[in-house]
């Protein structure tokens, strides 16, 4: 950087501060880490690796059978399969209905505009609670369906204002060139909104899809056929099987082993992993953008 | 930097009162059908999963039985409110949820300003970044995971952390059923999960602090220590009041997915809170006017905490959050 920075901090105790400072926080990274890299290792050592070895990053035997017992039972590979399935649906649903509101709501000239922001900052502040919106669901007949997980959380008003925040601060005069070029607003919206607001949108359907995928409360209201159950309430039953009284465990399931425990923690965690380089680089610009306003 | 709940600032149109309203509610209509059909789905949203259910509390003053439906079922009044509130259960519940809440403002909160000042001195932007990258990732771990992974932790014989905490303090307790160990675990996964996240908005905060300030500071003979209190600290005072104001409304939600999942039968006395009372009296046991009036209140209680404490900050002259 430049003289002035170097002057500003190098006194002694600046430069003792400053060890201390890099050694502190290269700790609190490890430590941000180091439990699911212990995880990750884990799920690919033996049986007798973790039973014996108290804490280690790298299996000193490296081996598969953990997740090849999990890929032979039916049970997770339909959870896997469902909880995509759920968490792609689910996503663009929700982006497609916050999306679709927020751009009238950036219209300030729009009739009952103010109404409706307040309204929804209502919701923000007071929910009528879990079991009132569990008989909604009830009434509307979504129990045991997939739709329960996707629409009673669709819109998250945080979402829509930071969108709608968004779009209010776009340029103006594209749209108007395109409203003078005959296209309707739901042209306007497909041509030039969208386009332009790509890394936002990306940004928040990233954050739908993990609130999805890392659901547990609503399989756990509206889902009490067990063959409908999510990747995270399978988790559930395999990491705390230990726990169960032996009643509760149904006769011909065997406890699952140690390894399978690693495993099954990786296999609901690895789709969110895999999106978060995507993600890191979008939400902290995408997450303000919306709230700063000149 | 204005808040996310300051959701506008353009003056609303003029109330119209003219004889020709009619008129121009038609010719809004017409106007505006392409917004309005837009918006139709997410209006239908927010009626359907949002103001229903609030509509549908109302069996919270009810003897509610299903077969009945709502208006078909006896009207009570308060009686469930008070019937909570006399339960010996309350005080329990009120105590649990309160010293859960108490850690996370009193604790948690401030880790994560401490790490959002640590982070903005670091001068080594590589590592800057890095430790950024790091401790953000466990927010996108759901709570399952969270659990799952403090159980592997804490797994008796062969955890890393019950290994460890044995050899350091020589105790061999059963972390994630012992009563007094409950509290601890539920703090550290919170500091664990959310304080790196939760520095994101005090740095985007710390980058809009004029560099030129501290450059005056440092001719005007001020020292780090100083820089820090005199400039830092007051430019990020409006997002840690704004914050405080959300976290006092929410002290009532303890989060109900870590609680449910770390509590068991053994550690129930310390481990029941509101949110999770709601599930098992309403859910499990179909008590839907009792649990309901304890969400209300619930609900009710947050809401009055989150505009007192909005008040409060307006009268320290500090910027609300409405």
């Amino acid at each position: 950087m430049n003289a002035t920075n170097h002057k500003r901090f190098n006194t002694r105790a600046g430069r003792v501060f400053d060890v201390f400072n890099v050694l502190l926080l290269t700790g609190v990274g490890l430590i941000a880490i180091l439990p699911f890299v212990y995880v990750l290792a884990g799920s690919f050592a033996t049986e007798l690796e973790i039973t014996t070895r108290p804490f280690f990053v790298w299996p000193n035997e490296f081996t598969t059978t953990s997740y090849e017992s999990i890929l032979s039972s039916d049970v997770i590979v339909r959870a896997f399969a469902t909880t995509i399935a759920v968490t792609v649906v689910g996503t663009f649903v929700q982006l497609a209905l916050t999306a679709l509101m927020a751009y009238p709501l950036s219209k300030v000239d729009l009739p009952g505009r103010r109404t409706i922001l307040s309204l929804v900052v209502f919701t923000m502040v007071f929910s009528a609670g879990m079991i009132p919106t569990f008989l909604v669901v009830k009434d509307l007949g979504l129990l045991d369906s997939y739709w329960s997980l996707i629409l009673p959380m669709a819109i998250n008003p945080f979402s829509l204002i930071i969108i709608k925040n968004f779009f209010q601060q776009l340029p103006q005069e594209l749209e108007e060139s395109a409203k003078i070029d005959g296209a309707n607003e739901l042209q306007v919206l497909r041509h030039v909104v969208i386009p332009l607001s790509k890394p936002v949108l990306a940004t928040f359907a990233l954050f739908y899809a993990v609130g999805i995928w890392n659901d547990y409360l609503s399989p756990l209201l509206y889902l009490s056929d067990t063959s409908k159950w999510t990747l995270q309430m399978i988790l559930r039953q395999v990491t705390a099987a230990a726990s169960l009284s032996a009643e509760e465990m149904s006769s011909d399931v065997p406890p699952p082993a140690q390894g399978i425990k690693f495993a099954v923690v990786i296999i609901a965690t690895i789709p969110v992993l895999l999106a978060y380089p995507f993600l890191q680089k979008h939400f902290a610009k995408g997450m303000l953008i919306g709230s700063v306003k000149g | 930097m204005t808040t996310v709940l300051e959701v506008d600032r353009e003056p609303g149109a003029p109330p119209s009162r003219t004889p020709a309203r009619r008129r121009r509610l038609w010719t809004d209509a017409v106007r505006y059908r392409w917004l309005f059909l837009l918006m139709l789905p997410g209006v239908l949203y927010f009626v359907l999963f949002r103001f229903w259910p609030m509509y549908g509390a109302r069996i919270a003053f009810k003897n509610y039985i299903p077969f009945l439906g709502i208006d078909g079922s006896e009207w009570v009044g308060l009686t469930h409110f008070r019937e909570f509130l006399s339960n010996p259960d309350f005080p329990r519940l009120l105590e649990n949820t309160l010293i859960l809440a108490g850690l996370s403002l009193f604790i948690a909160f401030p880790l994560t300003i401490v790490l959002a000042l640590l982070l903005n001195e670091l001068r080594l932007q590589i590592l800057k970044r890095t430790v950024q990258t790091l401790v953000y990732i466990p927010h996108f771990l759901s709570w399952t995971v969270v659990v799952s992974i403090t159980a592997l932790l804490f797994a008796i014989g062969n955890g890393p952390l019950w290994t460890f905490l044995g050899w350091a303090f020589g105790t061999d307790a059963n972390f994630l059923a012992d009563p007094d160990w409950f509290r601890p675990l539920i703090l550290m996964q919170e500091v664990w999960k959310n304080t790196g996240w939760g520095t994101i908005i005090f740095l985007a905060a710390l980058a809009g602090v004029d560099q030129e300030q501290y450059e005056a500071a440092v001719i005007d003979g001020a020292g780090r220590w100083q820089r820090v209190w005199h400039i830092t600290i007051p430019s990020i005072l409006p997002t840690i009041v704004v914050l405080l104001i959300l976290q006092t409304g929410q002290i009532l939600n303890t989060g109900f997915e870590q609680i449910y999942l770390m509590s068991n039968s053994l550690n129930r006395t310390v481990a029941d809170v509101f949110d999770t009372y709601v599930y098992f009296a309403g859910i499990e046991q179909g008590a839907y006017s009792y649990s309901t009036a304890v969400g209300l209140f619930k609900a009710i209680v947050g809401l009055v905490l989150i505009f007192g404490t909005n008040w409060l900050a307006k009268r320290f002259n500090q910027q609300g959050i409405f």
